[in-house]
């Protein structure tokens, strides 16, 4: 018995949903016969993993703290790939608006107006858009693949912050840690819930989430977006600007990166230096793909992300097991993604066998 | 003059990593496919190789064990790009994603473990002949092998018949397909191939460029590799050139060091990169020329209806 796959006339909804499932599920059995193989107690380190780091209101809140950063990040991305526009560099765009805002809190260091914050997060915005503009005008007027450039100013991001944590911006009175200055209370986000990191910064990644729906769903220009990557031959002829579409995803995607950076430096960093993002702009794009570049999907899928890096965390205290152990669970879900995706567009049949009769409904 | 030599030597082994992801991207994107992935194919052979060298004691066996990873990885991306389907960009990104934390998550054994690297050549009388012996005998033996591969590929491209049956798959897979070749096959090879190259190309880095393992190692190699198979326009010849061109520009951080220079280390770390948006940016100006020397199937998955 062979199976083959045949073309579906039109994409499957159901298999659409499905499939994150499927993969979550795959990724699971793929997670029990690691940590067997590593010689734990699968159910044990199970519990540990997925239910323990969330067992209490705690957990709980810290799940949404790193959901934060992802559902902001995955959804200004998710606008750029439903266009064809690849931003893979919001990691580099996270760190710029961390710098800009970051350099706000700390030129006005001592300042205890209330705009102080929303000035950060309007810098970190723009310092995000302006990272993101490189690519995008690199693109729409030298033709230069958006891919390649994004990524290597993740890296020259990197640099960037690092030179100013260990050179103009250190603390003087950091015992020489490239660190900056702690931020005031002013340039901070104060806990939504007493003994929790949890902040503010949650409702802005949801009002986030929530405007990206409007922008996409109910927009001209979110649905010319949608045209231009679903069809960009017909969107052409419609007269559909690409550069127009190149320009929006990036800058979309820049800002949202921009502002989650700064929400890590104001929320429970509290200062810059360069461990500021556990990764959140590469993993937020496994999540804009597991969320199905949909805003309900997205916020799901970043609690899922969310609770494997807790999972990663929990598993190096509790079974000495390394924290990296989060990145191989994100790249295997990803991947158990792509696969069941496949349903989406095709379906299995059993192959015949070379010359037997075709099933008479076929014939009829 | 000495000097100069010992440049050139040092510029060439800083651009073989290159070499080697280079051209195997090179050919898997002749043959239509992208693997976005080259980042996460180096690192795994990077870890793999010195994990075997630093068990075995052999570093040639730690070199066989990197290509076998990144083949094995790239085996993964063939099965889910070829097979079913899926986008290549995504599945491409998604196997360098998992290649970082697989290959954090593997070397973190061997952070601080140290082992015997693979020496450069030593021929007594002919590598010490001043300027000719630096220039032409003292190099490592990977440096060697990767002009062997660059010579390689360069014949099987142009002057064979299964390289010719390979670019027509890139340009055309339903022709190819039509005539009667084997273009899923095809391209499984071609995947497998660029994926050991990658898999050597990082385990030249962990065993013999800097003998030792450290988290993230190839720091972005693997993507100045894919926009150097860009830049050199799908040629091979133009691939060696920009991997030296890139090795050189890596080295101005050392020179530049060397020459008391006042210059932050971050600004000079990151040459490589801006080097690469630039150069990227001027050879990507002319679209024409891109269109016409990018292979005509690239990126687009082929599936035979019936």
């Amino acid at each position: 018995m062979r199976l083959r796959l045949e073309a579906r006339p039109e994409p499957s909804r159901v298999a659409g949903w499905l499939a994150p499932l499927i993969a979550a599920a795959a990724t699971l059995v793929v997670g029990f016969v690691l940590f067997s193989a590593l010689g734990k107690d699968p159910v044990q380190a199970f519990r540990a993993f997925f239910l323990k780091p969330v067992a209490d209101l705690y957990g709980v809140s810290e799940l949404l703290l790193k959901a934060s950063p992802l559902m902001l990040i995955a959804t200004g991305l998710a606008a750029g790939y439903r266009a064809n526009v690849w931003n893979i560099g919001a990691e580099g765009q996270l760190l710029v608006g961390a710098i800009a805002g970051g350099g706000l809190a700390l030129a006005f260091h001592d300042a205890d107006s209330p705009l102080l914050l929303p000035a950060m997060i309007a810098a970190g915005a723009l310092g995000g858009m302006a990272w993101a503009a490189i690519p995008a005008f690199l693109r729409t007027r030298f033709n230069a693949n958006e891919i390649l450039v994004s990524l290597m100013l993740v890296y020259v991001a990197t640099h960037l912050l690092s030179w100013l944590v260990h050179g103009p911006w250190r603390d003087p009175e950091g015992f020489n840690f490239p660190q900056s200055k702690l931020f005031h209370a002013a340039a901070t986000y104060a806990p939504l819930l007493e003994g929790t990191r949890l902040n503010g910064g949650l409702l802005v990644a949801l009002g986030v989430v929530a405007l990206g729906y409007l922008f996409m769903q109910k927009s001209l220009a979110g649905f010319q977006m949608r045209v231009a990557g679903l069809a960009p031959a017909a969107a052409n002829y419609a007269g559909i600007s690409s550069r127009r579409t190149v320009w929006l995803g990036l800058l979309g995607g820049g800002a949202c990166a921009g502002i989650a950076g700064v929400q890590e430096a104001a929320g429970p960093v509290g200062q810059l230096l360069p461990s500021l993002s556990p990764g959140y702009g590469f993993a937020a794009i496994i999540v804009a793909f597991v969320g199905r570049l949909h805003p309900l999907g997205i916020v799901l899928a970043s609690l899922l992300m969310s609770l494997l890096y807790l999972g990663g965390e929990s598993a190096q205290l509790n079974l000495a097991l390394p924290s990296a152990v989060t990145g191989l669970f994100q790249g295997t879900l990803l991947f158990f993604l792509l696969a069941a995706d496949v349903l989406v567009h095709y379906r299995l049949r059993v192959a015949r066998p070379a010359g037997s009769p075709a099933p008479v409904a076929r014939a009829a | 003059m000495d000097q100069l030599a010992q440049l050139v030597a040092l510029t060439l082994a800083a651009g073989t990593p290159l070499v080697y992801a280079a051209l195997g991207e090179l050919v898997t994107e002749k043959s239509g496919v992208l693997n976005l992935g080259v980042e996460g194919m180096m690192l795994v052979g990077a870890v793999a190789a010195f994990a075997v060298a630093a068990t075995t004691q052999n570093p040639w066996l730690g070199v066989l064990a990197g290509m076998a990873a990144g083949a094995a990885l790239s085996a993964v991306f063939a099965v889910l790009a070829l097979t079913l389907l899926s986008n290549q960009v995504a599945t491409g990104l998604a196997l360098s994603l998992f290649g970082i934390g697989l290959s954090a998550f593997v070397g973190l054994e061997y952070v601080a473990v140290v082992i015997e690297g693979i020496p450069p050549v030593a021929i007594s009388g002919l590598s010490d002949l001043t300027l000719v012996g630096t220039l032409l005998f003292a190099h490592n033996p990977l440096v060697y092998l990767s002009l062997a591969l660059f010579a390689l590929v360069q014949w099987f491209l142009y002057r064979t018949r299964a390289g010719l049956v390979l670019r027509a798959v890139g340009e055309s897979p339903q022709s190819a397909h039509a005539i009667g070749y084997p273009v899923l096959a095809i391209r499984y090879l071609a995947v497998l191939f660029g994926g050991a190259c990658a898999g050597l190309a990082g385990a030249y880095l962990a065993v013999a460029y800097t003998p030792l393992w450290v988290e993230g190692m190839t720091a972005g190699r693997g993507w100045i590799a894919l926009a150097l198979v860009v830049f050199a326009t799908w040629k091979p010849w133009r691939v060696l050139a920009g991997a030296y061109l890139f090795g050189g520009v890596t080295l101005a951080q050392f020179q530049a060091q060397a020459l008391g220079l006042d210059v932050p280390s971050q600004f000079l770390s990151m040459l490589p990169y801006l080097a690469t948006i630039a150069v990227l940016a001027i050879i990507s100006r002319d679209a024409a020329t891109i269109r016409l020397n990018a292979p005509a199937s690239l990126g687009k998955p082929f599936h035979a209806a019936a």
